[in-house]
């Protein structure tokens, strides 16, 4: 597709039907994490939600932003352009808010991510509390970032499943995607 | 000597570390993309305090946000104050959430169950 034939219109309609509050396309650098997190402040403020929701979502937020801004340079797919790092789009809906992140990942580390989810998928409240605090207190993860806590603090503090996918898009390289709901309770 | 005195901004929290009345604080957001270069001023300074620490050390925890990048760091920091506490000093944390924020009082409570430090923790008008 040309730029000049994309269909701004559907598009539209599109972050319109899924409630889309922001998306994003692009490098995630610290600035753009600030500005990001900064405009998605204002918004929950100006929907009045909750303190308490507001926390959780913007916790959530940080934690999804961060960890694509910590691993970027492992998204990179060689000769390709470097911007095309990484997706990531927030909406609401009635019960629901909904954050989705996509970016490429080499498929030699797929194996590791994907016991890492699937093992947070299987905990309850009690056992994901359980890791947490084991995780937390083993000093040899000390990696960047926060040493694999992030994706458990994010199922922890949304309280539901984390849905997730990889598709390959060439021999080295897969798009992994992963869905994150945190329910308006109140 | 020892003092620490760091100005909160959006990311990063207000630390106020006073060895001679052994009153440490932190307050605000703590969501650095680099804790450990943020926390590092503050870890070495109570390293240096546990050296020498005074009878009763007082440790007040006021945040609004923190990353799992920051957790990492505030176990450091709690780390030596268990030492502290150890070696038979007297050491609070003050572990301050906002009412209803079930999140930040959990928090809370997985460090009291890994540090032996007493912990109190304070309920805050949000």
């Amino acid at each position: 597709m040309t730029f000049m034939s994309f269909d701004i219109y559907s598009f539209y309609k599109k972050m319109e039907h899924n409630d889309v509050m922001l998306s994003f396309k692009g490098n995630v650098t610290s600035n753009m994490l600030d500005s990001m997190l900064h405009i998605m402040e204002s918004k929950l403020d100006d929907l009045g939600e909750p303190n308490k929701v507001k926390k959780k979502v913007y916790n959530i937020l940080v934690e999804c932003l961060q960890n694509l801004y910590h691993h970027r340079d492992e998204m990179k797919r060689p000769g390709k352009d470097e911007d095309s790092a990484a997706v990531f789009m927030i909406g609401k809906t009635a019960d629901d808010y909904n954050i989705i992140t996509g970016n490429y990942i080499k498929n030699n580390r797929i194996d590791k991510l994907k016991r890492r989810i699937d093992q947070v998928n299987s905990l309850d409240k009690d056992g994901l509390k359980q890791l947490y605090k084991e995780v937390l207190n083993d000093p040899t993860r000390s990696e960047k970032g926060g040493g694999g806590l992030g994706i458990i603090d994010i199922a922890r503090k949304s309280g539901r499943k984390l849905g997730y996918d990889f598709m390959q898009v060439d021999a080295d390289h897969s798009f992994f995607s992963l869905y994150i709901k945190i329910p308006q309770l109140v | 000597m020892g003092k620490v005195s760091i100005e909160g901004t959006p990311k990063t929290p207000t630390v106020n570390f006073d060895p001679e009345n052994a009153v440490m604080e932190l307050k605000g957001r703590s969501i650095p993309e680099n804790s450990i270069e943020f926390y590092k001023p503050v870890v070495d300074a109570l390293d240096d305090y546990s050296k020498a620490p005074k009878d009763a050390t007082s440790v007040n925890i006021q945040l609004e946000y923190f990353n799992t990048s920051s957790s990492k760091c505030i176990l450091d920091l709690f780390k030596k104050l268990e030492s502290i506490h150890k070696s038979g000093k007297e050491v609070v944390i003050n572990w301050h959430y906002e009412e209803d924020d079930e999140d930040m009082l959990e928090a809370g409570e997985d460090y009291q169950a890994i540090i032996k430090v007493p912990f109190k923790m304070i309920e805050v008008e949000g």
